[in-house]
């Protein structure tokens, strides 16, 4: 099986201090990664570093076989990598509608021509409504007018309107009740088949486990642990050793 | 928050002292107030003496160059000493041609637009690469220097400016005399600016120059290059106050370095906040509130006009925070106070 992402001794930080300190990770094309870790190890540094939010200090990011490291966000983003960030972000003034049409009407730019290689995009708004019609019922609300879940199913939204190949999740159920988790976790499953490769950075483990082939464990800016999430869940002492909790 | 979102915030922080106003849809009610207003300016010369007249002139020629700083602190979320740098291109080159190519009003106003956007691109490149307090900073810098240059250049008169330019002309027609006429036409062209602007802003490259202005790391993540779209709008908004400057002179026939100066720049900016940045109507009105002050207000209180117009961006800063713009809003609908305050409540959700 061939990676959409592979990261090979990836080190990056902020002015100067070591926050990655030489991940290698990769994630076979179509599979949900989960990346687990204690607070501060660098989980949230490691995506926005693949998405070139942050700059390396050295190491190698390839999506798809071309490598990023290095490159900025807007180069990543069109070369098929989206964030859903942690904390929503959604933009605050605009309605329901223009937040999905800000991400949509740019790739359809990307379809004029201005990025060869990027086949047609297979999202649409209508689409995203499809999946999530509670959007489609709050379209012409503001950012601000959402609730959290909202606010998560629109980030998402967003985020599949760049027809992402690599889709990089921070704490998606940040914030959020546990009956709004199940919901943005049933759109999150409602998206195995079509072939997305995601990171899922998680700190709720059960959602974790539910979304994700594979659970990899990071560890002072290391992977320390790679394994399937069937094999993580019947280890409960490594789990505990890894995670403080089982 | 971790280091990370540290640093995404950072990112967005760096414009968070821009304060900018929301995305706002006209409803229906908006060309049932646009018709009897432009049908009041276009009857005002009929029963208006030629004084107040050639106030109006003047306050529709600011009133572009309004537009343009509202274009750029507004909606871009680019506060902007540096507009009156490119409306006096504006004016220099409309003079210009009137002294030496056409009197035709309509080729001065397409040539000063022109020479804006030139200069705009010519300066901008450096300046929108900066937010916040620095863009601001850099765009004064713009502003002194094209102020000291036509203040110094004697190819352009020097501190005495230019004089002796020939009443604007249309389509080869005879030359416009009556303050009415010439009002006329500064109306009709500041409407088309309006409305060029206004549909700018309701563009999707409008709603990208909002997303810029909200959220500039998000709209890099999703494939866009704030830079390219803050540069894109800063080229537009010169061209904008370089065709203010043109109407200004086709009035003046008149143009000299005191036209360009920080002075002008500073009540440009007054007129955004005290008007509602964001909002395309209220700075129009901010100009006019800002100049009848200045120039006709002034005369009642002993000159001191500047003093009027210090306690009226005073009040307006802790009365109506979001200009003359923010009394329309329906009383219970929340409006983000700007980037930072979405910020905040993304945080609280």
């Amino acid at each position: 099986m061939t990676n959409s992402l592979a990261v090979r001794d990836l080190k990056a930080g902020y002015d100067g201090t070591t926050v990655l300190d030489g991940v290698d990770f990769t994630v076979p094309t179509g599979t949900v990664v989960a990346l687990l870790g204690r607070n501060g190890v660098g989980k949230s540094t490691f995506l926005h570093t693949v998405m070139g939010m942050v700059k390396p200090y050295s190491g190698s990011v390839l999506v798809d076989g071309r490598e990023l490291a290095g490159s900025p966000a807007h180069v990543a983003a069109r070369h098929g990598v989206a964030i859903v960030p942690q904390g929503r972000r959604v933009f605050a003034p605009l309605t329901v509608e223009e937040n999905l049409h800000i991400a949509a009407g740019h790739k359809h730019g990307l379809k004029r021509g201005r990025s060869p290689g990027r086949e047609p995009g297979r999202w649409t708004v209508a689409r995203i409504y499809e999946l999530m019609p509670r959007l489609a019922e709050r379209r012409s609300n503001r950012g601000d007018q959402l609730s959290g879940g909202e606010q998560q199913m629109l980030a998402i939204g967003r985020a599949l309107l760049r027809d992402p190949r690599l889709l990089l999740l921070d704490e998606p159920s940040d914030g959020l009740a546990p009956a709004v988790i199940d919901q943005v976790a049933e759109v999150l499953a409602g998206l195995r088949g079509e072939g997305i490769a995601s990171v899922l950075v998680e700190q709720d483990l059960h959602l974790a486990f539910r979304l994700a082939d594979e659970v990899a464990v990071m560890q002072k800016g290391r992977i320390v642990h790679r394994s399937s999430t069937r094999e993580f869940r019947t280890d409960r002492d490594r789990a505990h050793a890894l995670l403080g909790v089982g | 928050m971790t280091a990370a979102s540290e640093v995404e915030s950072s990112y967005e922080r760096q414009d968070g002292d821009v304060v900018a106003g929301p995305a706002r849809r006209r409803g229906p009610r908006g060309p049932l107030v646009a018709v009897p207003v432009i049908a009041l300016l276009v009857a005002a010369p009929l029963v208006l003496g030629p004084y107040p007249v050639t106030t109006m002139t003047r306050i529709l020629a600011f009133a572009v160059l309004v537009l343009s700083v509202d274009l750029l602190t507004g909606i871009t979320g680019l506060p902007t000493l540096g507009q009156a740098a490119y409306f006096g291109v504006g004016g220099y080159t409309a003079v210009l041609t009137g002294l030496h190519v056409t009197s035709d009003a309509a080729v001065q106003v397409v040539a000063a637009l022109a020479a804006g956007v030139i200069a705009a691109a010519a300066t901008g490149w450096v300046a929108v690469r900066a937010r916040g307090i620095v863009f601001l900073m850099l765009t004064l810098a713009i502003g002194e220097s094209v102020h000291q240059v036509a203040d110094t250049w004697k190819a352009v008169g020097g501190s005495n400016g230019l004089s002796g330019m020939p009443p604007i002309s249309l389509f080869g027609g005879p030359p416009i005399i009556a303050a009415g006429f010439v009002y006329w036409w500064v109306l009709a062209v500041a409407i088309v600016v309006f409305a060029a602007v206004a549909l700018v802003a309701r563009s999707p490259y409008g709603r990208t120059l909002r997303g810029v202005r909200d959220n500039e790391a998000r709209m890099r993540a999703l494939g866009y290059r704030p830079t390219l779209a803050r540069f894109g709008v800063f080229c537009l908004a010169g061209g904008v106050a370089g065709a203010g400057g043109a109407l200004w002179v086709s009035q003046a026939r008149f143009i000299s370095p005191g036209d360009l100066g920080f002075e002008i720049a500073a009540l440009a900016l007054l007129s955004v906040v005290i008007g509602g940045r964001g909002s395309l109507w209220g700075p129009c009105l901010g100009a006019a509130v800002v100049l009848l002050v200045r120039d006709n207000l002034s005369a009642y209180v002993g000159g001191h006009g500047p003093l009027v117009l210090g306690c009226l961006f005073v009040a307006v800063v802790f009365l109506v925070p979001r200009g003359l713009a923010g009394l329309t809003a329906p009383t219970g609908v929340r409006r983000p106070a700007g980037p930072a305050g979405a910020h905040r409540r993304e945080s609280a959700s």
